[in-house]
């Protein structure tokens, strides 16, 4: 059978907040544009994530983050690939997130981050033209 | 010649085995010479079918189980599986979210595949990631199916031991006898029994058990009522599933079932290199699109055309 590749993407609600329904929508379409999402629910810990998209074997981790507490699990993730080896495996992500913490953010390794109002044909386009496929 | 993915495996080193699950996954074609060399470190696990229709509690069950396996030292692997969109292509695998508990726990192993269009509730690639955990060294493998409706049987061939999970209040015992799902079942779980109808369910399990006229089995499936959610009904559903396995280890089962699987195995690698040599032959004479329009235009039937392909396909 021919060799089929789709895009397999973790996304994932880091911390406290337990608002997921962005999370949710981002996952239904990229499920609509043919791609794998694993998705892991809320409250989930750095480690947590890390753990989960090594065995997944995933092309990004995209993290939705409500909370406040973008500038400490942004960098936490990536930290974590990277101790794990993984640190190829691209982080991005959104949720409310202050234009000024984004630069902050991208110099650590994200990525990319969408705030709210980014539209999701943008995003599915982002992710189908950054990311690829192991 | 060495795959460094089965080096890596037979190594336990995580990312290896995830990336070669991957590989089987999209069809690699290196994916295939790794599983060649990790085969002769395979056949120790023992391997845990859970099926069930959707929201019986499956997850949460799998869930409880690699717990029960856990403090008894074992390692567990875990293949979970979630349907395909036969729309887009696209999946969304939701299992892990029960098992986060074990996120993290170096002892197990948890991969969420998607059907990807394979009908029976396992993905293509499910007895080969089985095989590649098994090799990994993982004592126990579950295996759990997408939701089930009534014939998606498929697990039967691919694990050792199958749990078949019914909730109260799933139909009357009617639905009962005529579900082949309710045939494939070594251990039978009636999970939410804490819900009003649950030894009525109990009953017609029974009924329909006694019904069975096919004595050459030894083996009377045991019904478990479990309430997974609070993790009642647990240690007697881990009794029932070690006495199948006993059972099976005693007799010529385990023997039965392994020749099954490695004839469906062995089927599944040729109609592989068949489709292949087809999808060859296809594109060899201009195009499924063509070939498509030659029928359609009414310059041959489907019938006559694959008569002279398969003659090229094995022509080869």
């Amino acid at each position: 059978m021919a060799t089929q590749t789709k895009l397999r993407i973790l996304v994932a609600k880091p911390g406290l907040d337990g608002h997921d329904r962005g999370a949710k929508i981002v996952a239904r379409a990229l499920r609509d544009a043919g791609h794998e999402v694993i998705y892991t629910g809320l409250h989930q810990t750095p480690e947590q994530i890390v753990n989960a998209a090594v065995q997944e074997d995933v092309d990004a981790v995209s993290l939705s983050i409500l909370s406040g507490a973008h500038n400490t699990l942004f960098p936490r993730v990536i930290e974590l690939l990277q101790e794990k080896g993984a640190g190829d495996i691209p982080v991005f992500g959104g949720g409310i997130i202050p234009e000024e913490d984004i630069p902050g953010l991208k110099s650590k390794g994200v990525l990319e981050i969408f705030t709210p109002g980014a539209r999701l044909e943008d995003i599915i386009q982002w992710v189908e033209t950054t990311i690829r496929p192991h | 010649m060495g795959s460094p993915l089965a080096e890596g495996v037979l190594k336990q080193d995580v990312r290896a085995a995830a990336r070669l699950m991957r590989r089987l996954d999209d069809q690699q074609p290196d994916a295939e010479q790794a599983l060649r060399e990790l085969y002769p470190h395979t056949g120790r696990a023992w391997i845990l079918g859970i099926t069930g229709s959707p929201g019986a509690g499956k997850s949460t069950l799998t869930s409880r189980l690699i717990g029960k396996f856990r403090e008894q030292g074992k390692t567990v692997g875990v293949v979970a599986i979630d349907p395909t969109s036969p729309f887009s292509g696209g999946a969304i695998l939701g299992d892990r979210i029960r098992m986060q508990a074990f996120e993290g726990d170096p002892g197990v192993f948890i991969r969420s595949c998607a059907t990807r269009g394979a009908m029976g509730g396992l993905s293509r690639s499910t007895s080969n990631v089985v095989r590649v955990l098994d090799a990994f060294g993982k004592d126990v493998i579950i295996i759990e199916t997408v939701g089930v409706g009534q014939d998606e049987v498929e697990i039967v061939s691919a694990a050792h031991s199958t749990i078949v999970v019914t909730v109260p209040g799933m139909g009357d015992d009617i639905q009962a006898i005529k579900a082949g799902i309710l045939e494939i079942a070594d251990v039978f779980v009636v999970n939410k029994a804490d819900r009003d109808g649950a030894d009525r369910t109990v009953r017609d399990l029974q009924i329909m058990l006694e019904m069975n006229l096919n004595h050459d089995i030894p083996w009377r499936p045991p019904i478990v009522k479990t309430v997974a959610a609070k993790g009642d009904g647990l240690d007697e559903l881990v009794e029932k599933l070690e006495a199948h396995h006993a059972f099976l280890r005693q007799s010529d089962r385990i023997a039965k079932f392994n020749r099954e699987r490695i004839r469906r195995e062995m089927l599944d690698a040729l109609r592989s290199r068949l489709l292949d040599a087809a999808a060859a032959t296809i594109d060899a004479e201009g195009g499924m699109d063509k070939l498509i329009d030659d029928v359609d235009g009414g310059k041959v039937d489907p019938f006559s055309l694959a008569e002279s392909l398969s003659g090229k396909i094995l022509a080869k």
